[in-house]
């Protein structure tokens, strides 16, 4: 069966194919071209954090610091936007692959918890980002082509930030599903002791993951910068609970060994999604919500997508 | 003698219809050591599990200071007064010492607060009764696993038990730490609790039992003084052979006679230590061969395996491939090496559960069947496909998760794992328990072929039959040592039982 489709990932393209549905019969312009590529062009940063997410996650880790670190990374991006995009993304991205590897270092390293390690990193990337930005936005210069990756787009619709995205996925995607770092990824997620038995080189692929999701959660501030011309110090809070939130709704357990990139990207859009359709709701006037409640809204959406996947019969997930 | 502390009799149990005890006996006097051995299988935890309320019995009798009883709960069980001491430890490791002993049963102040000062007396009281000399301040998890270990027996004999259950007490303890146990057990003894003790090591039996009970097959065969048995007594019974018998199989040929060289040689182990378990390993595996590896439990079987394997450091000794000396220091190393090894215990150290039968089958291939790290899928579906047929892997489609499989079938994917990478060496503990026959018999061809076309193989198994028509050589393990090697064809099961008894024969 192909590896998009598997049956204990239904439940989250179900679901996603509802709201859109939804969407689309209810609101006038949720289908239209402006909706989608504004939509896409926000969520493309919660992709690919969520992405790297799920490969920390499959080796039964977590990645707290992602959110911090993209702001980091924002700021590093909006300070060389002058030199241009093709020094300032590839900044970004450094700035969280060097997060990553402090938190490798402490993980694969120093056996640290994940969760300790990530959160010192968090800690710190904040400080970082506070320090190099004197605590306020970094305008990003408007004259460089820096702004061209967050706001232009092909063909009027799809952001360019979507396309880098995808090819993140993609990439994540084909790791997993087609080299031996990938198995080794969830094998130590699945049977640590196992893992290391069978001679599979066990520290280096705990020390991708965490690069790897460095690296994500530097291009998402790249983005971010990018995006909205400014360097964010303060942006990214909570972040990394949605990204967590979306691989658990794709289906990946939080104790590793299984999980899907497709589904946790679909994770992450339909929480997207979710927010997206609360503004249209907005938009109607039939009643008012605000930010704080439609945070509520999300949580029991997240409740009812896993309930869901419980009942749609995953054995290791009662366990 | 008046009535015992604890009789049951005629105990069944039965799990979805496979009785695990057909008739289980057991009596153990007020004040008094008791043992329960058995070999694996024999009922000899069901029963166990029956006395600490844990499973319910189907039939049978259990009178308790001599009124029947039925336990229905681990904790109706300690209520009247029968406490375990787990294997692994079920207190709270960062509290204090005194917290522990008195967790659940704090005294208390007039105002209903707790007593620290009653309960630190109290806790000086019991490591005073036992000779422990501690801080009672400082948090449990501070201290050895022995201290620890004993703490939980305090807080048991504290609690006014009159039957304590020990299981394994020693599997993580060194000799000194055993010896302070052994005082303790005998201090209990004195104050007139009676302790259940149950042990793999039948030394330790000897040292610290009254008495014995022997399970076989689901049924109690004996129970005894042990002053009155021998070890060779014990083991016959266990294994349900009479000791004379045993006797007279070891007064023929034991040593081994000069046969036919084997291959040339693998892997050579001498005087192989990594500690207490495995005290001297000499072992030499030869291309073609099938060796054995006999011994009871706790005789340093897996230990042995271990340490070839490359997951235990060596303290003492050395290994020898191809005439010169190696050092394998993890499993990738031994891998590399040409080692392989199927573990014992399929769930924690075998399967990858929620991985495909292809994935699982081609782990340790990995690094053969990528080029820069992309998998060749086509070439790993090939390979998988051969050893589905070859072996007979009884799955929907390889992509099956593992844990859906038969564990004979598991056991199938993991034997195909270590041979998809050809090794030299195959080291396999006991490759065919828990599998039903008809794999069994498979695993079994599946191993010889491997031989012929020059593999060497490490056999470990507790079943006499398997060693003795499949083995070249049966080397036995006494106490962490080899002891003796025997030559096929011509092993009886008595000669390879009197080998495996001769520390207590002697």
């Amino acid at each position: 069966m192909p590896g998009v489709l598997r049956q204990g990932h239904l439940s989250v393209w179900v679901a996603l194919a509802v709201l859109i549905l939804f969407g689309v019969l209810r609101y006038d312009n949720f289908a239209s071209a402006y909706n989608l590529s504004s939509f896409l062009g926000y969520n493309s940063m919660f992709v690919v954090i969520s992405v790297g997410m799920c490969l920390v996650i499959m080796t039964g880790g977590i990645d707290l610091s992602v959110g911090t670190v993209a702001a980091l990374a924002s700021v590093v991006a909006a300070m060389l936007s002058p030199q241009g995009l093709i020094v300032a993304l590839p900044g970004g991205v450094a700035a969280g692959l060097l997060a990553g590897a402090l938190n490798a270092g402490m993980i694969a390293g120093l056996r640290l918890p994940p969760f300790m390690a990530t959160l010192a990193t968090m800690l710190a990337a904040k400080g970082a980002a506070l320090s190099l930005s004197d605590n306020r936005t970094v305008p990003v210069d408007w004259a460089s082509d820096f702004t061209a990756l967050g706001m232009n787009k092909v063909a009027n619709l799809l952001p360019w930030t979507i396309l880098v995205a995808l090819v993140v996925v993609v990439f994540a995607w084909v790791v997993v599903q087609r080299t031996s770092l990938g198995r080794t990824v969830l094998a130590i997620g699945g049977n640590a002791e196992a893992a290391h038995l069978m001679g599979l080189k066990t520290r280096r692929a705990e020390v991708f993951v965490y690069l790897f999701s460095g690296a994500c959660a530097g291009l998402a501030g790249v983005f971010l910068a990018s995006g909205y011309g400014a360097g964010q110090p303060l942006e990214g809070a909570g972040w990394e609970l949605a990204a967590i939130a979306a691989v658990v709704v794709g289906g990946t357990l939080l104790t590793g060994g299984m999980g899907s990139v497709p589904a946790t990207v679909a994770g992450a859009l339909l929480f997207g999604l979710v927010f997206n359709l609360l503004n249209f709701e907005n938009g109607r006037g039939t009643f008012s919500l605000s930010a704080d409640w439609q945070s509520v809204i999300r949580g029991l959406f997240l409740l009812i997508v896993i309930l869901l996947q419980a009942r749609l019969g995953r054995p290791a997930l009662k366990s | 003698m008046t009535e015992p502390l604890l009789q049951m009799t005629g105990i069944t149990k039965a799990f979805g219809g496979v009785p695990a005890l057909a008739e289980g006996n057991l009596s153990i006097l007020a004040g008094e050591v008791h043992s329960v051995v058995g070999q694996n299988g024999a009922g000899k935890s069901t029963l166990i599990k029956i006395l600490t309320g844990v499973y319910r019995r189907d039939g049978g009798t259990v009178r308790w200071q001599g009124r029947e009883v039925d336990l229905r709960s681990p904790r109706e069980a300690q209520a009247a007064g029968i406490a375990t001491i787990y294997q692994e430890l079920t207190l709270v490791p960062q509290r204090t010492v005194i917290e522990n002993i008195v967790l659940g049963y704090e005294p208390k102040t007039r105002f209903g607060m707790i007593d620290w000062k009653a309960a630190e007396a109290r806790t000086r009281a019991v490591l005073d009764r036992f000779g422990i000399d501690i801080d009672p301040h400082r948090p449990l998890g501070s201290f050895p696993t022995a201290i620890q270990q004993l703490v939980a027996i305090g807080r048991a004999a504290s609690m006014e038990a009159k039957l304590l259950i020990m299981d394994e007490p020693t599997s993580s303890l060194d000799e000194r730490e055993v010896g302070v146990l052994f005082g303790v057990i005998r201090a209990l003894k004195a104050q007139g609790t009676s302790v259940l003790y149950i042990s793999h090591f039948l030394d330790e039996i000897f040292d610290v039992c009254d008495g014995v009970t022997t399970l076989r097959d689901g049924r109690t065969v004996g129970s005894a003084r042990v002053a009155e048995l021998t070890k060779l007594d014990l083991i016959a019974l266990m294994l349900g052979r009479s000791a004379e018998d045993i006797r007279r199989a070891g007064m023929t040929e034991l040593a081994g006679s000069a046969r036919a060289a084997g291959g040339e040689t693998v892997l050579a182990a001498e005087g192989l230590t990594t500690g207490r378990r495995l005290r001297h390993l000499d072992l030499t595996l030869r291309a073609g061969e099938i060796v054995g590896l006999a011994g009871l439990l706790g005789s340093g079987r897996t230990e042995a395996a271990r340490a070839l394997f490359g997951m235990d450091r060596p303290t003492g000794g050395a290994l020898r491939m191809g005439g010169k000396a190696v050092s394998l220091s993890n499993p990738r190393a031994a891998i590399a090496a040409g080692l392989a090894f199927l573990t014992e215990d399929r769930k924690t150290e075998g399967i990858i559960p929620d991985l495909s039968v292809r994935e699982n089958l081609t782990l340790a291939l990995l690094p053969r069947l990528s080029r820069m790290g992309v998998v060749d899928e086509a070439r790993e579906r090939r390979i998988v496909e051969g050893f589905i047929k070859a072996i007979g892997i009884k799955a929907a489609h390889m992509d099956q998760p593992i844990r859906e499989l038969s564990g004979g079938n598991q056991q199938k994917v993991l034997l195909g794992r270590w041979l998809a990478i050809e090794p030299k060496l195959l080291i396999l503990d006991e490759p065919t328990r828990g599998v039903d026959v008809g794999a069994k018999r498979e695993i079994q061809a599946i191993i010889r072929q491997r031989v012929e076309q020059g593999c060497a193989v490490l056999l470990i198994s507790s079943e006499f039959e398997e060693l003795i028509e499949g083995a070249h050589d049966i080397v036995v393990m006494q106490d962490g040592r080899t002891t003796t090697r025997l030559s096929n064809p011509g092993v009886t099961e008595d000669q390879l039982i009197h080998a495996m008894a001769a520390g207590g024969a002697a």
